[in-house]
């Protein structure tokens, strides 16, 4: 019989049978090392310090650049996740397969959402009082406005709730015998939450190309 | 941070301690009933961004600062209250509490930090720069107290 290795994210290997869905990790070890990629925090900060001397240097390129990158990403990323990672692909997981994933696809996560969303809030609002945006007679004033709760809400689904049960996860995955019970309350959690900022995505895409293509002034 | 109105098993049976203690098997991990304190922090991070939104709608235009005073108030009363529930449990996984509270207080400073330095570069001073910090710190220290408690309530006592 041959084996397959499974790399447990940031270090060593768990080895399993072949053909054996990978179960809670228990004698081959836990199935994540580090909840945090250490490597990727160097990309995050060269990538923070760049949005910073835009912000710093007032350039509106820059600005625009890291607003729509950043936020596109981020919208992207939360429309994918949430309407097709999440309902799509995990809940049709078996509980191995779906931890297996989460050790894998998590870590990543934990660094890429909260630096395109700080990128994308920092940059935007520079950007929004540079051009004047913020200045705007009313009815545009309003899709601004709504913009700002549109995120306000999703920062707290997505901080309140989701986060956490990320990282509850992480940390699940990180015990000898993570509890398949805690992990699928937190996985449902997380595909839940998921869903609600992906539809609300939509909301952002439809406030987003309405003030972009609104006259200011 | 551990209190003495004894949310702890050495209580007599009936006692509301019973339900805040953990012994640190996996059902009982699950099961446990703990103080509102994730409800308490999120309600906290709600008023921070209702607050954040009155203040990023009316900016830079003059505005009444009462509405983002009363809500960063009672946000900060909040967060102390959930400092106050998590001091009043026993048997808890204070090491894995702490240790992500410190590593997220340390990534949410950088990014309280990005908005703060926006708001003094867009020239904010006073007054309104004074709330902004407050909402800004409260949103530096809520968020870490939500995923350390998240996360340390299903960790077996340490």
């Amino acid at each position: 019989m041959t084996e397959t290795s499974i790399t447990t994210i940031g270090g060593g290997t768990a080895p399993r049978p072949d053909g054996a869905a990978p179960t809670a990790a228990g004698p081959h070890g836990p199935l994540l090392d580090r909840i945090v990629p250490t490597k990727g925090l160097i990309v995050v900060a060269v990538v923070l310090a760049a949005d910073v001397t835009c912000i710093a240097g007032n350039w509106q390129w820059g600005l625009d650049f890291f607003h729509v990158v950043s936020g596109g990403m981020w919208t992207a990323l939360d429309l994918f996740i949430g309407l097709i990672i999440g309902p799509m692909v995990l809940a049709r997981l078996s509980m191995p397969a779906r931890m297996e994933f989460a050790a894998r696809f998590m870590p990543k996560m934990m660094l890429i959402m909260p630096t395109l969303v700080i990128m994308t809030l920092a940059s935007g609002w520079q950007l929004a009082r540079k051009i004047g945006a913020l200045n705007v007679s009313y009815p545009q004033h309003w899709w601004l406005t709504a913009s700002f709760i549109v995120v306000a809400v999703m920062m707290v689904i997505a901080i309140g709730i989701l986060a956490p049960a990320n990282l509850g996860i992480l940390f699940e995955l990180r015990k000898p015998k993570p509890s398949g019970e805690l992990i699928g309350k937190l996985m449902r959690r997380f595909i839940y939450t998921a869903g609600i900022t992906g539809l609300m995505q939509v909301a952002t895409l439809v406030i987003m190309t309405r003030i972009a293509t609104s006259k200011w002034g | 941070m551990i209190g003495t109105t004894g949310y702890t098993a050495d209580t007599a049976a009936g006692n509301r301690g019973d339900r805040y203690h953990a012994t640190g098997t996996e059902s009982e991990l699950l099961e446990r009933r703990l103080p509102p304190i994730a409800l308490a922090a999120v309600a906290a991070l709600v008023l921070v961004a209702i607050g954040g939104v009155y203040m990023a709608a009316h900016m830079p235009r003059p505005v009444s600062l009462a509405p983002v005073v009363g809500t960063t108030v009672a946000g900060w009363v909040l967060f102390v209250s959930c400092e106050g529930m998590l001091a009043s449990i026993k048997g808890f996984a204070w090491k894995t509490f702490f240790r992500i509270f410190l590593w997220a207080v340390l990534a949410y400073a950088v990014i309280g930090g990005m908005l703060e330095y926006i708001f003094i570069l867009d020239h904010v001073r006073g007054t309104v720069l004074v709330i902004l910090t407050a909402t800004l710190v409260l949103f530096a220290v809520d968020i870490p107290l939500l995923m350390a408690f998240s996360v340390a309530r299903y960790q077996p006592n340490e």
